[in-house]
């Protein structure tokens, strides 16, 4: 009796040894399985501006930070010897910023995709408040500097996160970093590489064109002015700042020995921002058009030849300067700030305008299949203006210029980043660093998308998946496609075999009608 | 003495499990530890589940067996080309059954069997890779089934059988998409509930003696479909964490639900031999109709009764048979030794490899014991280790709400462990 209960103990752990976990032949989360091949990611920083913060929507906050690509790619990391990495977290899922318990100006609430009363979705601030108060400092160090809104010479900025700096005018601070600035003289890279990185991620220059853009081209292209304590939030920054600057902060980045990813440019014009509003935007009758090519006859047939005859302006500006409206949809009229200003000299003999129509005629076009409307036109193209309505914008009244981005408007973009992206891929190479190309990555969403496992990936707004609902910034699943396409680029520089995420499992814009 | 708890403690120390599909075949301690043959075994009450027509050749006028199960269970999933990693941690599960016989005179016999042929209760960490299509569940079927047993031909043939009534109950929790979450990034997702859903079925047995010696035995069984339906009002279904918008599937709240999940007819054909006093072999083929599990269909109710939401979820089984081998040897009167195998084959189809009962095939090693206290009382115990080999598989079949197929897969492996122990009782 006692010798079968000894074999049958004997059995049942046997039994009960093997039962226990399930075990694979080759788990992937041991012995190994990833490896970070000659990289190593045990204190990751990322450096960078509103994309490496997980901005979104028009602001920062939690969920969006949580899906930022560099804490995307800090838990495939973790997979490979990657540590813990920390971000800045807002205080909320709502967004903006208060300053003193009151808001910031121009740092609201995220946007989510709201239903109105007949059930119609559309983009809407979210109605909450925000709760994040800036002069609530954070103790870091936080892996992830992204900071929001920075260029590229801001991050070398000392005083970048100085509250001081917030209200001085101009504001010379940007109060996300002042969240948590190691201290009020602090530089971006400088609280980046004090925590002795062993890899560090960089992307950082589209804040150096994007504002001209997003503003339709109202800022000045700074190209040939090199102090960029000069420059507007809104100006093109002159290429070669950019190239030393970039150096300079890639230089220190490396200087403790630490591996890396540089980021490029994508091109701003590729965003739902620029690709949402089509610029032949006018519908009109035929009744209407007649009308409005009557009041606009004069000015195609004796003002415009006068002043080619005059030699003020070519023919060739003379013809681009021409108003046709037809029956059907057309181009809307606007002002043109590249164009010959001839509001002096049309209140002048022979012609001897009004100055109110002089100014209207001053620098008017009708804007053409080469440029580009913002977003932000979509809320004033053919609404009225003080409820007149014959002052209706783009059709009797032109568009302003921070409504249209124009074809030279694009090229002083195009060539600023292009010049960015050569120094970008150059420092890259000098310094052995892998090189990740979201411009690439960008154009392929942009242009029919990227298949996923449950969906294509597009730009289309609000309905493509990838960006959020402020048009510029991607969405979860964006920055996942974004993280995907980075550790590309590192496996292949760096020969480690990090996997990349299932990017349908991220979402996509936010609905609530909150 | 002190091994057999030491073993005990051990089980229970490695007891971060679930248990896997949802036949669960531990239906007696003796037929277990035999590989859960027994429709041509004469041995117990157990017989009114195996096969009730057997009762009335069993030797004594009354005869009952309890017992229970512990069943240790898990699935480890991973997806190399996303990195993802987990495994299930789900509670243990405790089948339990009861069975009895009392026999009127030589030619017939009653009986009450009570036990839980269908369940499984997995539980994945939430919001794991494959939440959308389980977080948890738990899932169960008590059958109560009253029988007769007739000999029909004096020493040759016998029938039983008898209604069955079925108790269902189910708890399902599963994300409602792989993204949708409220503001705060909680993600969107619904519990269904039901208990005491009750179904009724029957069964049917034959037993046939092959010689005159006692020797072989031919036994024959069958139990019915049961579909255990849903109805508005049986249970609840809470949708939590969805955000706040008309555009959303569905709102947050109790709604009323309809279901149906087939519990499939199953029957068994088995021979058994008792070449002497010592020897007992046997041998059962199983065949479960499980193609009636085509799809697991829900509706949600709004309070009119109308559709608020569906839930279209293909499985698409196929019948699938099961091969049981066992042995039983009795060194002595007090003592019964019993081993037993059996190939249990999968009814999952390529593509329709489901999380919330990842089953493929399986080999089922088996031992056990009898301890015939005295005249009356005896200890059954046994154990299954229940081995699956590891399968690269997905399911298929879910798509996104524009309809776009997104398909989730990896590598899965289960292991299943059930040790379990049981008391006979004879008058």
């Amino acid at each position: 009796m006692k010798n079968y209960i000894k074999y049958i103990a004997v059995l049942s752990l046997g039994f009960g040894f093997v039962a226990c976990e399930p075990e694979f032949d080759t788990p992937i989360d041991e012995n190994n399985f990833y490896t970070s091949g000659e990289a190593d990611f045990s204190n990751y920083v990322s450096v960078g501006n509103s994309l490496t913060a997980g901005f979104a929507d028009g602001t920062l906050y939690r969920t969006g930070q949580e899906n930022s690509y560099p804490n995307i790619m800090a838990q495939q990391f973790a997979l490979a010897g990657g540590g813990s990495f920390t971000q800045p977290l807002m205080n909320d899922n709502i967004g903006g910023l208060l300053l003193g318990g009151l808001q910031l100006p121009g740092f609201n609430p995220r946007f989510v995709l709201a239903t109105d009363e007949n059930g119609n979705p559309g983009p809407a601030i979210i109605n909450q408040s925000p709760t994040t108060e800036v002069s609530n400092i954070l103790s870091g160090p936080f892996n992830n500097v992204g900071v929001p809104g920075a260029r590229s010479f801001d991050l070398l900025f000392p005083g970048y996160g100085n509250i001081a700096g917030l209200t001085t005018t101009p504001i010379s601070a940007n109060p996300y970093f002042v969240r948590f600035a190691s201290s009020s003289d602090a530089t971006v890279i400088g609280d980046a590489v004090a925590q002795n990185p062993s890899f560090f991620s960089l992307w950082i220059g589209n804040n150096d064109i994007l504002g001209y853009a997003t503003s339709g081209g109202s800022g000045v292209d700074q190209t040939g002015n090199f102090d960029p304590s000069t420059y507007a939030s809104n100006d093109i920054t002159d290429p070669n700042v950019f190239a030393g600057a970039y150096s300079q902060m890639v230089e220190t980045l490396v200087a403790g020995g630490a591996d890396g990813v540089l980021v490029n440019i994508p091109d701003v014009t590729s965003i739902p921002f620029f690709t949402t509003v089509p610029t032949q935007s006018i519908p009109l009758d035929a009744p209407t058009a007649t009308f409005l090519n009557d009041n606009f006859g004069l000015y195609n047939t004796v003002v415009l030849p006068t002043l080619v005859s005059f030699g003020i302006i070519t023919a060739e500006e003379a013809a681009s300067r021409t108003i046709n409206f037809v029956e059907g949809v057309n181009f809307p009229i606007m002002t043109d700030d590249d164009l010959t200003d001839v509001s002096a000299i049309l209140q002048g003999p022979p012609v001897n305008l009004d100055a109110a129509t002089a100014n209207l005629l001053g620098q008017l076009r009708q804007a053409t299949s080469a440029d580009i409307l913002p977003l932000t036109a979509a809320g004033v193209l053919g609404t009225t203006v003080n409820n007149d309505p014959t002052l209706i914008n783009g059709v009797s009244v032109p568009l302003a210029d921070q409504f249209v981005l124009t074809v030279a408007e694009q090229a002083r973009v195009a060539v600023a980043q292009a010049s960015y992206n050569a120094t970008i891929q150059a420092v890259a190479s000098a310094n052995g660093l892998a090189f990740a190309d979201a411009r690439t990555g960008l154009q392929q969403v942009a242009n029919g998308g990227v298949s996923y496992n449950g969906g294509v990936l597009t730009s289309t707004f609000v309905t493509g998946g990838g960006f959020s609902l402020d048009g510029v910034h991607p969405t979860p699943r964006g920055y996942a496609f974004t993280a995907n396409l980075i550790l590309d680029a590192i496996n292949s520089k760096y020969g480690s075999n990090i996997p990349g995420v299932d990017i349908g499992n991220f979402s996509s814009i936010t609905i609530s009608n909150d | 003495m002190r091994k057999v708890v030491s073993v005990f403690v051990l089980m229970l120390v490695c007891a971060v499990t679930y248990a896997g599909g949802y036949r669960v075949s531990l239906q007696g301690n003796r037929a277990l530890a035999m590989g859960h043959t027994g429709v041509a075994v004469v041995n117990n009450a157990e017989l009114a589940f195996f096969n009730p027509a057997g009762l009335v050749h069993l030797e004594n006028k009354l005869n009952i067996s309890v017992g229970g199960f512990g069943v240790f269970s898990d699935v480890a999933f991973q997806n190399e080309q996303f990195g993802q990693a987990t495994q299930t941690d789900s509670p243990v599960g405790t089948p339990l059954y009861l069975y009895a016989s009392y026999k009127l005179n030589e030619k017939f016999a009653l009986g009450l069997a009570v036990y839980t042929p269908y369940g499984s209760t997995v539980e994945y960490p939430t919001d794991w890779a494959g939440s959308h299509l389980v977080n948890n569940i738990e899932l169960q079927a008590i059958y109560v089934q009253p029988s007769f047993s007739w000999e029909v031909v004096e020493d040759r043939f016998s029938i039983g059988g008898g209604p069955i009534l079925a108790i269902g109950s189910v708890n399902f929790n599963r994300n409602l998409s792989r993204n949708l979450t409220d503001l705060e990034g909680n993600r969107s997702n619904v519990t269904i509930d039901a208990s005491g859903i009750l179904e009724f079925g029957w069964t049917v047995g034959a037993l046939l003696n092959l010689d005159n010696q006692d020797k072989w035995k031919l036994g024959f069984n069958y139990r019915s479909l049961i579909d255990v339906e849903v109805e508005a009002g049986d249970g609840e279904a809470v949708f939590s964490n969805v955000p706040n918008s008309p555009l959303a599937p569905i709102a947050n709240g109790t709604f009323d639900f309809t279901a149906s999940l087939p519990l499939p007819a199953e029957w068994t054909v088995g021979l058994s031999y008792r070449p002497n006093e010592k020897w007992l072999l046997a041998f059962d083929y199983n065949y479960a109709e499980w193609s009636a599990y085509n799809s697991l269909d829900l509706e949600f109710l709004n309070t009119d009764g109308s559709v608020a939401l569906e839930s279209i979820n293909p499985r698409n089984y196929k019948n699938a048979s099961t091969y049981r081998f066992g042995a039983q040897y009795s060194p002595s009167k007090k003592f019964d030794l019993r081993v037993g195998y059996y190939f249990d084959e999968s009814p999952v189809q390529a593509g329709f490899f489901a999380p919330e009962t990842p089953r493929n095939d399986s080999n089922g090693f088996t031992g056990g014991f009898t301890y015939n206290i005295n005249d009356k009382f005896a200890i059954d115990a046994s154990f299954l280790y229940l081995r699956f080999k590891e399968i690269d598989a997905s399911y298929d079949a879910f798509t996104e709400t524009d309809g776009t197929p997104a398909p989730f897969g990896g590598t899965y492996k289960s292991s299943a462990f059930a040790p379990g122990i049981g008391l006979s009782y004879k008058l």
